[in-house]
């Protein structure tokens, strides 16, 4: 440093810049093996439920008249009870491009974790079961094992919401190193003729600032959803428990009022939205005395906020309708903005797009990292040499 | 300061635009189909295509 008759305010720039760089390198280093990893298995995910048609693992459901009556909530149970005997359910989902569907979610007991849990398909009009092998096993489970907890569980889902922590910061990092390297150079420049490390170094810039963000999108929701685990063992502490005081001390119930009304009851108590999925007793989405049936909004952006309607599962009246928590509606609103679900075809792949964009940004740095270290010269001269 | 200043708007007009277009891409198709899905598409299209282009883009 210095004795080069640079002016002093010369020397700090190149000493912030050193800094920056520092923070750059090693937060990518660190957790670019995890992002690839991400990445990677991510791809498929965006496209699966074009991959599980391609793989007949969609559940299909006969054609029938188009005003077939459907079979009341009640009798669902019943038939899912009766497609899997010594189980109880858990859930209960409901989609809007499948009206005549209701998705069962069913294990050993109701507080059983979601791994262990088998989810199926009923038509609702016969009461039907059919398969969905790729929402229990199979190349789509172990992609989407990977990419939620590496199949370690909540360590394992912690541990990728610190990685995703430290994308955001190489993200941010990089972006002020920008300034430094971009002085004088066009926007898009792209060095074709110089060497390869510099087409690169160029390409690196380039397309990590136009994915800048996306990628800090995708970045920030992927980590609210990892600590989604978190955040509703808070929803429960905070909302729940106190909801459902007055039943602490409640035998447990050894039979449930049925299911039947349970929809009914529920628009009652929320007009204007729509059911979204039911939570049995003893599910961590309920209490042991309740059903909860989570009602959703019925506009585009609150379609993906949900509020619960608590029922009592002895007498169906309703206890409560309960608040949403901000970061109830901060988890809510990131699942879309990680997944890249709802806009049709051209957003997944442009969703794809973006995705590989990022894999090349981070095998270009990690190759320019390499090279750097070969040359055995900081990155601060190629700055400079830029400037 | 004042030199400073021009040259970090000459190195980051550019990238505010395309960051400002993902932006409204991204939260577009939440409002609503149709209109707002293709403004997302263009919104998220756009920062797509300029890092295709530079990928692919030999001399």
């Amino acid at each position: 440093m210095g004795g080069f008759g640079f002016s002093e305010g010369y020397e700090m720039k190149s000493k912030t810049i050193r800094r920056w760089s520092f923070v750059h390198t090693w937060s990518s280093l660190i957790c670019t093996v995890f992002l690839l990893m991400l990445a990677l298995t991510g791809l498929p995910l965006i496209f699966h439920h074009e991959i599980d048609h391609l793989l007949g693992d969609a559940a299909e459901l006969k054609v029938m008249p188009a005003d077939t009556p459907q079979l009341n909530l009640q009798q669902l149970v019943q038939a899912a009870e009766k497609h899997r005997p010594g189980e109880v359910m858990q859930y209960f989902g409901f989609e809007e491009d499948e009206p005549n569907a209701a998705i069962a979610i069913m294990a050993a007991t109701a507080g059983t974790e979601p791994n262990s849990s088998h989810t199926f398909m009923l038509d609702a009009r016969t009461g039907e079961a059919l398969e969905m092998p790729s929402a229990n096993g199979g190349f789509m489970m172990i992609m989407l094992r990977l990419h939620v907890d590496m199949f370690a569980g909540l360590p394992g889902k912690l541990l990728l919401a610190f990685m995703g922590l430290l994308f955001v910061v190489a993200i941010v990092s990089g972006t002020v190193l920008y300034l430094p390297f971009m002085r004088r150079l066009k926007f898009a420049t792209v060095r074709q003729d110089k060497s390869t490390r510099l087409r690169w170094l160029d390409l690196h810039n380039l397309i990590g600032v136009v994915t800048l963000t996306w990628a800090l999108v995708v970045g920030v929701t992927g980590v609210i959803s990892a600590c989604a685990d978190l955040l509703i063992a808070a929803w429960r502490n905070d909302s729940l428990s106190a909801m459902v005081a007055p039943y602490r001390d409640a035998p447990p119930l050894t039979q449930l009022a049925p299911a039947t009304r349970l929809l009914d009851i529920a628009k009652e108590a929320a007009p204007g939205m729509q059911p979204d999925f039911i939570a049995f007793p003893g599910t961590r989405f309920s209490s042991e005395h309740h059903y909860a049936v989570f009602m959703k909004g019925s506009t585009h952006l609150t379609s993906h906020l949900l509020t619960p309607v608590l029922i009592d599962a002895s007498t169906l009246q309703v206890t409560a309708v309960a608040e949403r928590p901000w970061y109830m509606d901060a988890m809510g609103m990131s699942q879309p903005l990680h997944f890249g679900d709802y806009g049709g075809m051209p957003m997944q792949i442009l969703w794809a797009t973006l995705d590989v964009l990022t894999i090349i940004v981070l095998g270009s740095g990690v190759y320019l990292w390499v090279v750097r270290r070969k040359a055995a010269k900081p990155v601060l001269e190629k700055a400079e040499r830029v400037a | 300061m004042k030199p400073r200043q021009s040259s970090f708007w000459k190195v980051f007009s550019a990238p505010t635009v395309i960051a400002l277009l993902s932006a409204t891409g991204l939260f577009a198709a939440l409002l609503g189909d149709g209109f707002w899905d293709s403004l997302s598409w263009l919104g998220l299209g756009i920062p797509a295509l300029l890092g295709l282009r530079g990928l692919l883009r030999r001399r």
